[in-house]
């Protein structure tokens, strides 16, 4: 497979382009894998680049049931960000900010990672008390985070609609590292780094049965005949209750389904990525010119990956509140992806109570984000049977211990996280 | 998605208040393994893909609690109880 770099641009321009080729291998699978990967989203597409790179571990396949780039990976509204409040989660997602800083190099493919910044703004004096202790425990991390006061704000989106009635904007939290990355290539780009180091992707291959003797995994069954695995993980964020069902396993985890939109493209409008902080409303402009954004998830357990009006109403209100003039603009498409929350809205990646049997799940709706680094620290933990030290608090035992990670405070509550 | 209210009649999702999985219920604190039984009651959930049982609270409404069964997969309702007429 050919290296990217200007000097293959160029050779190919000169031959009308014809001479590209697949970006990755469509496997067929094999009788025997040393890690079966369930699961071809972002998250275990970068376990299987990660097992391979930094783990010498190749004998790979990734089973995905439909088609890569189909799932969540190609669903989210595509933010990267590291802005974290507690211990357990700040350096894992700077350790997953730090990856993407040098994704593109190290996998020798166009992410399009752009750090634009993500702001989050504030509207009350309580609220900016609470973003300053957040930007402290991010420094204190090592993470950039900058408080702007209502000027700070105007200077960087003066469209704004700062004197709003009830939710005047006074200023906000900003990381300028965040911003955006394209889904879709991150997709391809963790796929080509891992078929190149001799990992197979298996596509429409169902995982339908789990082997597990005496305790331990040794294979699963599939909608494409049986396949034996030394190791079996788990990334199958949105159905992750019902791969484990077929284990024995009841998790703490439900499924639910979260919006987003796309609007028709316009030109430059929104430099990076705004968060309403009076509502829940998110917001950035795709390369392509059309306005991303989303809200709250819906709330109810659902496995049907779309939503319905309430929630598009609400969004839609908090965009109108926020920034009046995208009235005028037209809503091109809107989706959903399910959501694998946990009940204190952090994830899980840690052993099972099976042998040989690894979890990666409880992502809620911040998978994206994370995908380098829970591809980095989920190929620890499977490589060396040891979490990673940033990756090491996300253990299926802290519902049962009390240490949980519950970034809002909300409890087991998962549709409030 | 409405919801049959057996007060209202069918009405807009939006006046609804969601409570999840109706089937776990709560432990007895005295019981010798209290604290196993209230970590499960707790957190774990069986998060069915097809029809769940499940809490609903009428909060622009009667104000009632609910229970409706509704499959995960499609949002079709097969019917709404009030959970006081259910509980047994």
């Amino acid at each position: 497979m050919t290296r990217f770099s200007l000097l293959a641009l160029a050779r190919e321009a000169l031959g009308g382009h014809r001479g590209w080729q697949p970006h990755w291998r469509d496997a067929t699978p094999r009788d025997f894998y040393e890690v079966v990967i369930v699961g071809g989203g972002g998250h275990g597409l970068a376990t299987a680049y990660y097992l391979a790179k930094e783990f010498g571990i190749t004998n790979v396949a990734v089973l995905e049931k439909g088609w890569i780039g189909n799932g969540n990976v190609g669903r989210n509204t595509t933010i990267i960000r590291s802005n974290y409040l507690l211990p357990g989660n700040v350096p894992f997602y700077e350790l997953s900010m730090k990856l993407w800083e040098g994704l593109e190099q190290d996998f020798n493919y166009n992410a399009m990672v752009s750090q634009r910044g993500v702001l989050n703004l504030f509207h009350s004096d309580p609220q900016r008390d609470a973003y300053a202790r957040r930007g402290n425990s991010m420094r204190l991390h090592g993470v950039d985070a900058e408080l702007l006061d209502r000027d700070g704000v105007r200077a960087i989106a003066p469209f704004l609609n700062f004197d709003d009635a009830r939710f005047p904007i006074q200023g906000g939290l900003l990381q300028p590292r965040g911003g955006t990355a394209r889904h879709d290539a991150v997709a391809w780009g963790y796929s080509r780094g891992a078929s190149l180091r001799g990992v197979d992707i298996i596509q429409n291959c169902e995982v339908t049965g789990l082997d597990v003797v005496q305790g331990r995994v040794i294979g699963v069954q599939t909608s494409r005949g049986p396949i034996r695995a030394g190791k079996v993980a788990m990334a199958v964020a949105g159905s992750t209750s019902r791969v484990a069902k077929m284990a024995g396993l009841t998790l703490p985890i439900e499924s639910h389904v979260i919006q987003a939109f796309v609007s028709e493209g316009i030109k430059p409008l929104i430099p990076g990525v705004i968060t309403f902080g009076a509502g829940h409303f998110y917001i950035s402009q795709s390369d392509k010119g059309g306005l991303v954004f989303g809200g709250d998830v819906d709330g109810y357990n659902t496995y049907a990956q779309r939503g319905n009006l309430p929630v598009v109403e609400d969004v839609c209100e908090g965009g109108m509140a926020l920034m009046p003039m995208i009235g005028r603009v037209r809503v091109l498409r809107n989706w959903g992806g399910l959501l694998d929350m946990s009940m204190d809205g952090s994830p899980i990646i840690d052993r099972s109570p099976i042998d040989g049997l690894y979890l990666n799940c409880g992502w809620c709706y911040g998978g994206f984000k994370a995908t380098p680094g829970s591809g980095f620290c989920f190929a620890h933990l499977i490589a060396k049977d040891a979490p990673h030290p940033v990756a090491a608090a996300y253990r299926l035992d802290r519902y049962a211990t009390g240490a949980l990670i519950d970034e809002k405070g909300v409890g087991a509550h998962p549709n409030l996280h | 998605m409405r919801i049959p209210c057996p007060y209202c009649g069918s009405r807009d999702l939006s006046e609804f208040v969601y409570h999840g999985d109706a089937a776990p219920k709560r432990p007895d604190p005295a019981a010798e393994n209290a604290s196993e039984l209230f970590y499960t009651y707790v957190y774990l959930r069986e998060n069915p893909a097809g029809p769940l049982r499940e809490l609903w609270y009428h909060a622009s409404g009667c104000r009632s609690w609910l229970i409706v069964t509704r499959d995960t997969r499609t949002h079709d309702i097969a019917g709404a109880v009030l959970a006081m007429e259910s509980a047994s």
